[in-house]
């Protein structure tokens, strides 16, 4: 079992993906969007706990009306540039109220886990060759910033306020 | 001008401890090639022809003289003594080493100064008018919304891996010296109907391979909404930009293939959607920094004719080379980059050291780097400007030919550049030897060359006047010229005129431009000017007339 680094800690990930064998009933499952939608109500009539990943494409608009039927969404992220999933995060988090997990997959790296965490990601399923120690390390190294985002301890103080905060 | 805060100092120091951890990592073989390029592309480094090159940023083109000179330091200490001002107001260094670059950074962050997203596909330096806060015809100063921009768009969570770079520009003056409206978002000031300040934006607007005049998308956008509809542009951008295909990828290209009603419905939908947690620009916050960008302490002077009983030499920079100031007894003065045997928009280390001793002397403290790739002093006393002449005219500096046909914008080129198709140095070098005589020159007046190595087009070659772009053609550099391109209040794209010439064709084929220009003007026509009224035929059929090397 892999781990995953999620608030702040390494821990077992208790969450399987959608592979070629059917989950059982009660395991916690990470579906393709496309795969959920093709059997919605199937998915969602199952015991356990589900999750929805999002490809970079996917919009998050069309996953809003089953949020609240999930307990994560995984976002994927397929390589260095693509930024997709920041806009993704954000919207879950701050349009939708989205209050399970959001985790990012695929190509996470160490040096954008700041950005993804202030975007609302709080779980990450780091690339192999990723240092764990190193990648904890990234999340505590700004004191500042200019624009709103989620908290993360040892960041005190941001410039602007969103417009509900003033 | 502005000054960092804690949060400012923070923010950058923080930039600088991150890079030299991705430096090392790299170098230590923990980051591949592939990896590791997002991230110092971050942070203005690219790896170029002969070494690294490093774009240094210089915030709508503001600097101190401490600022200045740590500039100058840096290019003697790690880079071959001189440094090249761009058309989007930074400079860069040609010839640094990658594992001295976090020192760089260290060293400039201890002038409040960085390196932060001057390359890379996120939001670039936001540029502004060099006659900002001067300029008699101004609305209000364009600079505390750059550095407000500038900030927020800096380590943004969001926007940070965008589809393509991103350039904001902002001005104050509706002759729109900062070139708006071929920028990403070009945001032009406006009175509302209460006569509060807001903006007018563009957007889409873009040079490079598909030059694109940017549309109007709102007419006016009130000041606490500023960052909030920037968001929601960037936010429409970032997820329905193209990815698939670099040369697809700019915002403009996404305006095109839904059309501005299209784009502008969505940006409006999202801007409304995003009410509650967009980030608000709170008016205590447009204050402070306002604050910063004060009028210096002017003395209360009158206008003087400064050329009186003066030499012509000096006479004629003054004239050229000099503009007018909004207060009494000021003027705004050209440090020119441009001289005769100069590549366009260097500058030696002992130059800038020498330009801050002078400013400091005569004008606050404070130079100025201009879209033109020109420095500027811009608050001189008119009873200084022969002393500050005598000065520059000693640093080789003070050459008369702002605005004329030889003050031409080129970009790096082929000499340095991993991306250029053909030289520019050595088409600006031939240019300046063709037209070498000034009282030609101050005929044939106000003509905009610009040139570009590549269709990258840092060289702005499609707004030219005349405007230049190197090609390659089967190893050979060649190279294709457009006319009646212009910014500065009508932006308007150049028309290719013919098939492109061989590199020493160029100035032969600029002269025969111009001559048909001095044939065919009106009284007091300048050349853009004759050309909108003839169109390209005369130029085209004198051009090619007895041409054999044209292909």
């Amino acid at each position: 079992m892999s781990r995953i680094l999620r608030r702040h800690e390494f821990v077992a990930d208790d969450w399987v993906s959608l592979g070629d064998t059917p989950p059982g009933d009660t395991e916690s499952v990470i579906v393709p969007f496309a795969t959920f939608r093709e059997n919605r109500e199937a998915w969602l009539a199952r015991r356990g706990r589900l999750g929805v990943r999002l490809a970079p494409a996917d919009r998050v608009e069309d996953l809003a009306p089953d949020l609240p039927r999930l307990s994560l969404v995984a976002v994927e992220f397929t390589g260095p540039g693509e930024g997709r999933g920041y806009t993704t995060a954000r919207l879950l988090r701050q349009r939708y109220h989205f209050t399970g997990e959001i985790r990012a997959v695929g190509h996470v790296k160490q040096d954008q886990l700041y950005l993804m965490h202030r975007c609302g990601i709080d779980a990450f399923e780091l690339a192999p060759t990723e240092k764990p120690e190193e990648a904890l390390a990234t999340l505590t190294r700004f004191k500042v910033a200019y624009t709103p985002g989620a908290p993360l301890p040892g960041l005190v103080r941001e410039r602007f306020r969103t417009q509900r905060e003033a | 001008m502005y000054r960092y805060d804690e949060i400012d100092q923070a923010v950058v120091d923080q930039r600088v401890a991150e890079f030299r951890d991705q430096t090392r990592r790299y170098l230590a073989g923990e980051l591949s090639e592939d990896e590791f390029r997002p991230l110092r592309l971050r942070n203005g480094l690219y790896i170029q022809r002969h070494a690294p090159m490093l774009r240094i940023a210089i915030p709508y083109g503001l600097l101190s003289t401490r600022q200045l000179r740590k500039l100058a330091e840096i290019a003697r200490k790690y880079d071959r003594g001189y440094g090249h001002f761009t058309t989007r107001q930074n400079m860069q260094l040609n010839w640094p080493e990658l594992r001295n670059v976090p020192d760089i950074l260290e060293e400039l962050a201890s002038v409040q100064m960085h390196a932060i997203q001057t390359s890379g596909n996120c939001v670039r330096n936001v540029t502004a008018d060099h006659l900002a806060g001067i300029a008699p015809d101004e609305l209000d100063d364009p600079r505390p919304y750059c550095e407000i921009l500038r900030q927020w768009s800096t380590l943004n969570p969001e926007f940070t891996y965008l589809p393509r770079k991103f350039k904001i520009a902002v001005t104050g003056s509706p002759q729109d010296r900062a070139a708006s409206e071929v920028h990403d978002i070009g945001l032009q000031m406006q009175r509302g109907s209460e006569g509060e300040i807001g903006f007018k934006v563009f957007v889409g607007g873009g040079l490079g391979r598909t030059p694109i005049i940017g549309q109007v998308v709102r007419e006016f956008l009130p000041v606490p909404d500023l960052l909030a509809y920037c968001e929601a542009i960037l936010r429409v951008y970032n997820r329905f930009g193209r990815r698939d295909n670099i040369h697809k990828a700019r915002i403009k290209i996404l305006v095109k293939s839904l059309g501005i009603e299209e784009f502008r419905r969505q940006v409006e939908a999202e801007w409304e959607g995003s009410k509650d947690f967009a980030t608000r620009l709170e008016p205590a916050e447009v204050e402070r920094v306002r604050q910063f960008f004060r009028p210096p302490a002017y003395e209360t002077l009158e206008n003087i004719d400064a050329a009186h009983n003066r030499e012509l030499e000096f006479q004629t920079w003054y004239r050229y080379n000099t503009r007018q100031h909004k207060v009494p007894g000021y003027r705004a003065v050209f440090v020119c980059l441009k001289a005769h045997g100069s590549v366009p928009g260097d500058m030696t280390s002992d130059q800038m050291d020498a330009v801050a001793d002078l400013a400091d002397r005569v004008s606050f403290g404070l130079v100025r780097t201009t879209h033109n790739q020109n420095l500027m002093l811009a608050d001189v006393r008119q009873i200084d400007l022969y002393d500050t002449w005598q000065e520059l005219k000693r640093l080789g500096l003070a050459s008369p030919n702002i605005g004329t046909l030889t003050d031409m914008i080129a970009c790096p080129g082929l000499d340095f550049c991993g991306l250029a198709n053909a030289g520019t140095i050595a088409v600006a070098k031939q240019i300046q030897q063709q037209f070498d005589d000034l009282d030609y020159l101050y005929d044939l007046g106000d003509i905009e060359i610009k040139m570009s190595g590549c269709m990258n087009a840092c060289g702005h070659h499609h707004v030219g006047h005349i405007g230049i772009l190197g090609v390659d053609k089967h190893g050979e550099e060649w190279y294709q010229i457009t006319l009646g391109g212009s910014v500065n209040g009508f932006t308007a794209l150049g028309d290719v005129i013919g098939p492109s010439v061989r590199q020493h064709e160029v100035a032969p084929t600029l002269q025969r431009i111009v001559d048909v220009y001095r044939a065919r003007r009106e009284d007091g026509e300048r050349f853009i000017d004759t050309y909108r009224r003839i169109g390209l035929k005369p130029f085209k059929d004198s051009v090619y007339v007895q041409d054999s090397a044209a292909a």
